[in-house]
């Protein structure tokens, strides 16, 4: 056992591929032998990791999901933002120049809706619960945002710590929502064209959810999705602790 | 030589950051404002321009094609390591608010797309 761990420990990244690989086989002989091929065997693999990350932090209580166990840590370097950012902006490797003038324009409305719509929905739930105090409204609106969002907003307004927890699990909601989601509501909302997922990317905004959510859904839309995404936690920091706070602070 | 494609894919990347955390300063935000989205651009960019040939073309381009390719895994790793306990630990009003915030985000997706798209129509049309 202990010559097991000591490997394991030391092989950690090497140990994440292995398993990821596995996992990833496993979930597309699933997808292929149960459903025929209907459900993207990445998303069946995205789900499993979800499950796995549950289990994984009722096990350990720790906040990283697998990677708090100690044979798995790898998991936790290869599933980090490094390596997420350096996959995803591999993913832009041949794209098409003109695909993202076309879609410009929409790309930016659909940043600054997605803020303004995801802020005020979390908002008016927040008061539907009964929070009249705005800055506990603004920071839970924030993190309908995404779990970013929140807590730098709350921070900045000095929200208690109670109200952040809740905006990051608004907002871990959130993203967790739109990786199982999306796949199941892409023929509804017209998602199967650059202009549609650059659009997507933009009112979403949550990088984990929108990365693998059009990773279940079609790999070849994820650059143009990540691409409105990535800035969309930077539009949301910027308007959370100013106009949105006033505008809220105004109302109630 | 394999490693000139993730090399270029790494300084696009750190570009793109720089950038990004700079914009967060000078935004007074305290967060990286589009550094990935920004790297993509400069990947795009180098990779439709003729100067950066040998960057991305043949094994080059297979150290680029790699780590695309290799996206997927890492979002199922990315997946396993998320605080799915924390998410459903903030109770109902959690809950609440991050599936209404995203019905409502992906009822606007054709909406929205179709502003763009009546937009490239009527300039096809003038």
């Amino acid at each position: 056992m202990e010559i097991l761990e000591t490997v394991f420990v030391r092989n950690s990244l090497v140990v994440a591929f292995a398993v990821v690989g596995l996992t990833i086989w496993i979930s597309y002989f699933l997808a292929n032998k149960l459903t025929k091929g209907r459900i993207h065997g990445s998303a069946i693999a995205i789900a499993l990791g979800l499950l796995a990350a549950y289990f994984g932090g009722k096990a350990t209580g720790g906040s990283t999901g697998v990677a708090d166990i100690t044979l798995l840590g790898g998991i936790g370097l290869m599933g980090g933002g490094m390596m997420r950012d350096f996959a995803i902006v591999a993913t832009a490797f041949g794209v098409k120049l003109s695909e993202l003038k076309k879609a410009g324009l929409a790309g930016v409305v659909s940043i600054f809706a997605g803020v303004i719509v995801s802020f005020v929905v979390g908002a008016v739930v927040a008061v539907l619960y009964g929070y009249t105090d705005p800055v506990a409204v603004t920071t839970i609106g924030a993190g309908a945002v995404t779990y970013i969002v929140g807590p730098v907003t709350g921070s900045a307004l000095g929200a208690d710590s109670d109200i952040i927890a809740l905006s990051v699990a608004a907002g871990l909601i959130k993203s967790i929502l739109v990786m199982i989601g999306t796949p199941l509501v892409a023929k509804t909302i017209g998602l199967n064209n650059p202009q549609s997922a650059m659009v997507f990317g933009g009112l979403m905004g949550t990088t984990s959810g929108v990365a693998a959510g059009l990773a279940a859904t079609d790999p070849k839309l994820v650059p143009y999705g990540a691409m409105t995404a990535t800035f969309y936690t930077g539009v949301g920091c910027l308007l959370g602790p100013s106009i949105l706070f006033f505008i809220v602070n105004a109302i109630l | 030589m394999i490693i000139y494609g993730v090399a270029l894919l790494s300084a696009c990347l750190i570009l793109g950051m720089l950038i990004g955390e700079a914009l967060g300063v000078a935004l007074g935000v305290q967060a990286n404002v589009g550094g990935v989205g920004i790297a993509m651009l400069f990947l795009v960019l180098s990779s439709n321009s003729g100067k950066f040939k040998a960057l991305v073309e043949g094994a080059s381009g297979t150290g680029i094609q790699f780590w695309s390719a290799m996206y997927i895994p890492i979002v199922v790793a990315m997946a396993a390591r998320q605080n799915v306990i924390a998410a459903f630990e903030g109770g109902m009003l959690a809950v609440v608010a991050g599936v209404a915030a995203v019905l409502v985000s992906f009822a606007l997706v054709p909406v929205i797309s179709k502003i763009g798209n009546s937009d490239t129509s009527s300039q096809e049309s003038q």
